[in-house]
C-alpha cells in the first residue's frame, strides 16, 4: 500500500514534467534536453532556499523562475544564434550541471527537518485526521503519505487546468500555431521566435517545479536527479496519448497525468518484481523506442498487400 | 497604398549560385487597385511578393504601405497591414488546429495577443456564418482539424482568413497553381468576390494566362527582376490571352539573343 501511494505521488508530481515535455516536444517539436538540467535546477534552488528557511511556496516559485530562465537560455541560443535545437539544449544542460553544483554547494543536499510542502501537508493532514496514521480500505497508512498524495493530486490538477486554459487563450493558440505552422502564424503577425522563447520558458519552468516538488517529497536534492528525465516525460506523454487519444487538448493534458502515474506504477511494480534498478533507464529507453516505432510498424503490416 | 521604389535583391551574392532576383523594381499601387503580376520562371514575381511581405531584408530600395515606410520591418510586424495566401495550400493554415481556432488566429492578425479567450462565441457564430456561404459543408466540421480538408477547401479558408481583418494590401501568390481545375475556379471566384466587395488593394501573381486576362484592373509583366510591361485601365481591359502569350513569346525570342544584341534590335525595330 505504501508502495502504491508513493508511486502515485511521484507519478502526479512528475506529471508536471510530462506537461513540460508536452510543450517542447509536442507543441514545438523541439527536442528540448534542457529538461534534464532544469528538473535538477528546480530541486536545487528549492532545497537551498528551504534550508535557508524560505517559505516552501516561495522556494517552489523561485524554482519555476529558475527553470524558466534555463528554458529561455536554450530558446535564445536556438532562435537568436541559430544553433540546432538539440545542441542548444545540450549546451544549456551541460552548463546547468555546474550551475546546479554551485547552487547546492555539494552534490547532494538533504532536507532533514526543514519545513517543506511535504511537512506542511503532513501537519495539515494530522490536524484534519487527528492521528499520524489513517486506515484506508483496511490498510494502515501514514498521514504524511496520504497528505503528500492529496497535495500532489491538487497540484497536478491545478497546473493541468491552468495549462489547458492558457493554451485556449489568444497567446496560447498562437503558441500552438507557431509550432504547427510557423509560416502561417508569422503571416498573421506573430513573432515565432518570441513564442519559442515563451514556450520553452514555460516548459522548463514546469519541469523545475516538478524537480522542486520531488525534492521536497523525497527529502533531498541530488545533482544526478535529472538523468533520463526527458525520456521519462516523453514516455508519460506517449502513454497518455495511447490511453485517451489526441482528440482534444483537454484529453492530451489529462492523458499526460494518467501516463505519468501509470508509468510510475509500472516502474514500481517492475522493481518490486525483481527488476534490477540499474536496468531501469535501459528498459525505459527501450519502452519509448517501442512506443515510437510500433505505430509505424503496425501501419506497415496493415498496409502490406495480401497475396 | 503600396509604394515600391527601386528595390534590389541578390541571393547568394558572390557565390556560384548568385541570383539577381530583383533588379530595381519600382511599382506604385493605388488604393483599391487589383494588380496581376505575370512573368517567366525566375522573373522575380514571387520574390517581389515575398519582398512586400518582408520575407527577407532588401539590398536597397524602399517599401511603404499606406504612407508608412516598412522597409526595415520584420515579416510579423508587416502582417498588420498585409493579408497573404500562399501557393502551397498547406502553408496558410495550422493543420492540427480546428477551423474555428484557425479563424480565431486570423481574427487577431497584427493585433496584440493576450490572455483573452481565443474562441469567443459571438465571433465563432460570425466565422461559421461566413464559412456556410462557401457552400462547402465546412460549417459542420468546425471543430475538425484543418489538416483533414482538401487543398481547395484549405485555400478558400486561407483566403477568408487573410481578408478577415481588412488588409491594406492582399497578396495572392499563385494561390490556385496547386489546385485541381474545379477548386481553382472556385477559389478564383471567391478571390474576385472578396477583393471587389472590400475594395482590397491586391497584388496577385499567377501563371494562368486566362486569370491574367480576365481578372484585375492592371497587369504587370516581370522579366529578369524588372518590370517589363505595365498595362492599366482600358489597355489592360483590351488584353486577351493570346496577346499575353505573344508577349511571352517575344521575351523568349529576345532571350535567345545576348543582351546587347537584343537591345540593338529593340532599338531598331520596336
Amino acid at each position: 500500500m505504501l508502495l502504491l501511494l508513493g508511486a502515485l505521488t511521484i507519478g502526479l508530481i512528475l506529471s508536471l514534467l510530462a506537461f513540460g515535455v508536452f510543450i517542447s516536444f509536442r507543441i514545438f517539436e523541439f527536442p528540448d534536453i534542457t529538461t534534464e538540467g532544469s528538473i535538477t535546477l528546480g530541486g536545487a534552488v528549492a532545497a537551498v532556499l528551504i534550508v535557508a528557511h524560505v517559505n516552501p511556496f516561495l522556494a517552489t516559485a523561485a524554482a519555476f523562475a529558475a527553470g524558466a530562465l534555463a528554458g529561455t537560455a536554450t530558446a535564445v541560443l536556438h532562435t537568436r544564434f541559430k544553433i540546432n535545437s538539440l545542441l542548444s539544449g545540450i549546451l544549456v544542460m551541460t552548463a546547468l550541471y555546474s550551475v546546479n553544483l554551485h547552487v547546492m554547494g555539494k552534490s547532494n543536499l538533504p532536507l532533514l527537518s526543514e519545513r517543506t510542502l511535504g511537512s506542511m501537508a503532513e501537519a495539515a493532514g494530522v490536524r484534519l485526521m487527528g492521528a499520524s496514521t489513517v486506515h484506508l480500505g483496511g490498510w494502515e497508512v501514514g498521514t504524511r503519505e496520504l497528505a503528500a498524495l492529496v497535495l500532489s493530486l491538487a497540484v497536478a490538477a491545478i497546473v493541468g487546468l491552468t495549462l489547458y486554459l492558457f493554451l485556449r487563450t489568444n497567446v496560447g493558440t498562437a503558441m500552438q500555431a507557431a509550432g504547427d505552422n510557423a509560416q502561417m502564424i508569422r503571416a498573421l503577425g506573430v513573432n515565432v521566435e518570441t513564442m519559442i522563447v515563451l514556450g520553452l520558458a514555460l516548459s522548463n519552468g514546469l519541469v523545475a517545479v516538478a524537480g522542486a516538488l520531488l525534492t521536497q517529497y523525497q527529502g533531498f536534492a541530488d545533482v544526478q536527479m535529472g538523468i533520463g528525465m526527458v525520456v521519462w516525460g516523453l514516455a508519460s506523454v506517449i502513454i497518455g496519448e495511447a490511453l485517451v487519444g489526441v482528440r482534444d487538448l483537454g484529453y492530451v493534458i489529462i492523458g499526460a497525468v494518467m501516463g505519468s502515474v501509470l508509468f510510475r506504477l509500472l516502474v514500481a511494480v517492475a522493481l518490486r518484481g525483481g527488476l534490477n534498478p540499474n536496468d531501469l533507464k535501459l528498459v525505459t529507453a527501450l519502452f519509448v523506442f517501442g512506443a515510437l516505432v510500433l505505430p509505424t510498424l503496425a501501419r506497415r503490416v496493415r498496409m502490406r498487400p495480401r497475396t | 497604398m503600396l509604394d515600391i521604389r527601386h528595390i534590389y535583391k541578390t541571393f547568394n551574392a558572390g557565390t556560384a549560385n548568385e541570383v539577381r532576383a530583383l533588379r530595381g523594381v519600382t511599382l506604385t499601387v493605388d488604393p483599391g487597385s487589383f494588380v496581376i503580376v505575370i512573368g517567366t520562371n525566375g522573373s522575380g514575381k514571387s520574390t517581389l511578393q515575398t519582398a512586400i511581405a518582408g520575407g527577407f531584408p532588401l539590398d536597397s530600395g524602399s517599401l511603404s504601405i499606406d504612407g508608412v515606410d516598412v522597409t526595415s520591418w520584420p515579416e510579423h510586424r508587416r502582417a498588420a497591414f498585409i493579408g497573404r495566401v500562399f501557393q502551397n495550400p498547406f502553408s496558410g493554415t495550422a493543420p492540427s488546429m480546428s477551423i474555428a481556432e484557425n479563424f480565431a488566429l486570423a481574427a487577431r492578425r497584427g493585433r496584440p495577443r493576450g490572455l483573452g479567450w481565443a474562441l469567443k462565441r459571438s465571433a465563432l457564430d460570425e466565422f461559421r456564418d461566413r464559412v456556410r456561404r462557401l457552400n462547402m459543408g465546412l460549417e459542420d466540421r468546425f471543430e475538425n482539424p484543418i489538416g483533414s480538408l482538401s487543398g481547395g477547401q484549405r485555400q478558400a479558408l486561407t483566403l477568408m482568413m487573410a481578408s478577415w481583418i481588412k488588409p491594406k494590401v492582399l497578396l495572392l501568390d499563385e494561390h490556385t497553381a496547386a489546385l485541381d481545375p474545379k477548386s481553382a475556379d472556385q477559389v478564383i471566384q471567391l478571390s474576385e468576390e472578396i477583393v471587389t466587395r472590400d475594395r482590397l488593394t491586391t497584388v496577385m501573381v499567377t501563371h494562368s494566362m486566362s486569370q491574367a486576362a480576365h481578372l484585375g484592373d492592371r497587369l504587370v509583366m516581370m522579366h529578369r527582376g524588372t518590370v517589363l510591361h505595365d498595362f492599366r485601365g482600358a489597355e489592360k481591359q483590351r488584353l486577351r490571352e493570346h496577346d499575353l502569350r505573344q508577349r511571352f513569346e517575344d521575351v523568349r525570342r529576345a532571350d535567345l539573343l545576348d543582351e546587347p544584341a537584343a537591345a540593338m534590335l529593340r532599338r531598331l525595330y520596336v
